[in-house]
């Protein structure tokens, strides 16, 4: 079981990689401990400066969209954040977090506020969000097959090196 | 046997087995492509992978497009890592000045109906407009069809886009693009595939469709994909490396969603700040003073592209309005190389444009022209996010070729239809 507990730094719909990350950054490095610092500048330039090792995304619809660049999902990770919380993913998005280790939870975050004290518990396949300043628990669709595989591995790195293949569960 | 999408034929046969929307397909790649922005990346994923070989060097492919040339030793030691890895491993490597990567599969012949492609580049979907699964993914996702030739997908769900009507003059691609872009939102493609139907397919050439195709990521999808016809062997007569097998959708094919677009009455579409599904017909941003006109692109950098652009900046008047910088960037060598030898690039250089050198250019901030602070700009790309030519208080706006070249002349959003300036 994987239980994180965090503060919730709210964002809007159709935050695309770019936002995250811009590609006028990643053309020098693609160092996400040095990137970390640049963090969702274009929309809040001292959000970086703010994020404290725990904090958790939730954001609206299509987080992540536009560029698969893979350094959007790391460079998150590398700020102290592990997990996302969206109503929807874009899914070149949802596979690298998934790759990386980073969880990308699905579910109703309207009632969310900046703040919010929350708990995302993965166990097993289920997948839930506790908002306390809310008192809300909200059930995700569960991970699945690969991608709960990937993901129980720590991310595709440590998948490849034990399985030498793609190998999915079930088929 | 269930009747099927096209989605759903090619990724069966690349599974070996026959999937259906939902379920989770292991598939054997016919290529991957790797890009400067993603493959550095990919080779770090590979390297922590224990990757040894790649699975078939003939099918990896990496190019220098988003930073070329590269403007900083830094990303230059980006490139020389990549370089050195493709020499290692037996890989192609295009390096700066050959073009966009999907753009150069497309052009060898190599992309042909019936394949699947990956590429670490969300646009690759591009490729779709030959018949066949191109599809976007990370670095890890790369690096791992690297190393054992195969992606998992999930098989997507289809939406049946219909294109009837009769195509008028002035129309663009780019306008049949942006239409779908606001109709069908910036998510509502997410995991589905954009199939294309209907009567009015026949009136765009290959290039053209790539354009609509190109735009498919710009509602989220997984891949976009037009039948074979004529207009694909008119491209691959004389390209096609390898066979080819043309895909068609089972007439009882089940969709998430059919959307039919007349196109007869489609006017040009104009994409304000920031987002590429703010989009509203040309009437309604024609007067927005540009000062910069950005021709180029994986979307508006093919050789129809800059034609048509030109031609619309002679009916407007011939010549660039004052205080507008027109920037012009082919997106492949063989774009290039045809522009150079009609005329095209010699015509564009004594209007006063900059020609940039081959790639993606300015299109995200990463080479070529930087906006200056608080200009609009206008371009033939796909993505007008905040800051996506690297200043966040420039402005931009998308448009046609046709709509970009007429602007450029009069110095505002203009109608490619209304401008006829006597000289
Ligand atoms: S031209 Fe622009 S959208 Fe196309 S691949 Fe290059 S950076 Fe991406």
């Amino acid at each position: 079981m994987i239980r994180l507990d965090g503060r919730a730094r709210k964002l809007g719909d159709n935050i695309n990689t770019d936002y995250i990350i811009a590609s006028t950054r990643k053309r020098d490095t693609i160092d996400e401990q040095l990137l970390k610092q640049w963090l969702l500048e274009t929309l809040d330039p001292s959000f970086a400066a703010s994020v404290r090792e725990g904090d958790i995304i939730v954001a609206g619809h299509n987080f992540g969209c536009g560029s698969a660049m893979e350094v959007a999902a790391t460079v998150i990770l590398a700020a102290g954040i592990k997990a996302v919380i969206a109503q929807s993913f874009s899914r070149t998005f949802y596979r690298n977090a998934i790759n990386n280790g980073l969880i990308p939870v699905q579910c109703d975050t309207s009632r969310f506020d900046e703040g919010d004290a929350l708990s995302v518990v993965l166990d097993g396949a289920a997948l839930s969000v506790e908002n306390h300043a809310k008192a809300l628990t909200l059930t995700c669709p569960p991970l699945t097959g690969i991608v709960l595989d990937i993901l129980d591995h720590g991310g595709l790195v440590p998948y490849m090196k034990e399985n030498r293949a793609l190998t999915p569960r079930g088929t | 046997m269930t009747a099927r999408t096209i989605s759903e034929k090619i990724l069966s046969a690349k599974a070996g087995r026959e999937v259906h929307a939902g379920e989770i397909a292991m598939c054997t790649v016919d290529h991957v492509l790797g890009t400067d922005a993603s493959s550095p990346m990919a080779i770090d994923y590979f390297e922590k992978m224990g990757g040894q070989r790649l699975f078939d060097a003939s099918r990896v492919m990496f190019a220098f497009d988003h930073y070329s040339p590269a403007a900083s030793a830094k990303t230059e030691a980006l490139h020389e890592r990549v370089r050195v890895f493709a020499k290692k491993y037996g890989a192609e490597l295009c390096d700066v000045g050959e073009g966009i990567s999907f753009q150069l599969l497309a052009e060898r012949g190599s992309a042909l109906p019936g394949s699947l492609i990956i590429g670490a580049d969300s646009h690759t979907v591009t490729a779709g407009a030959l018949n066949l699964f191109a599809t976007g993914v990370g670095s890890s996702d790369l690096a791992a069809a690297m190393i054992t030739g195969q992606v998992w997908l999930r098989v997507p769900e289809s939406i049946k886009v219909t294109l009837t009507g009769t195509r008028t003059a002035f129309l663009s691609a780019k306008d049949v693009a942006l239409a779908l872009v606001k109709a069908i939102g910036p998510e509502g493609a997410n995991y589905k595939t954009l199939e294309f139907h209907g009567s009015a397919l026949s009136a765009f050439a290959l290039e053209e469709r790539m354009v609509i195709c190109n735009l498919g990521v710009e509602m989220d999808a997984k891949a976009a994909i037009f039948p074979s016809d004529g207009a694909t062997n008119e491209y691959l007569a004389g390209r096609k490396v390898g066979l080819d097998a043309p895909v068609t959708a089972d007439m009882h094919a089940v969709y998430a969603r059919e959307i039919t677009l007349d196109i007869s009455r489609l006017s040009p579409r104009v994409a304000l700040p920031h987002a590429p599904d703010n989009v509203v017909p040309i009437e309604e941003a024609a007067g927005t003073p540009i000062q910069m006109v950005f021709l180029g692109t994986c979307t508006g950098g093919r050789v129809r592209d800059f034609h048509e652009a030109l031609a619309a900046l002679y009916r407007a008047g011939g010549t660039v309005a004052e205080g507008v910088q027109l920037v012009v960037t082919p997106a492949s060598r063989e774009v290039d190389e045809i522009l150079r030898a009609d005329g095209t690039l010699e015509a564009f250089e004594s209007l006063g444009a900059k020609i940039t050198t081959v790639g993606c250019g300015a299109c995200c901030g990463t080479s070529g022209v930087i906006p200056t602070d608080g200009v609009n700009v206008l371009s033939t790309a796909n993505r007008n996010f905040k800051s996506r030519m690297g200043n966040a208080s420039a402005s931009i706006y998308l448009a046609s070729p046709a709509a970009c070249g007429a602007s450029a002349a009069t110095g505002k959003i203009t109608d490619p239809r209304a401008a006829r300036v006597s000289r």
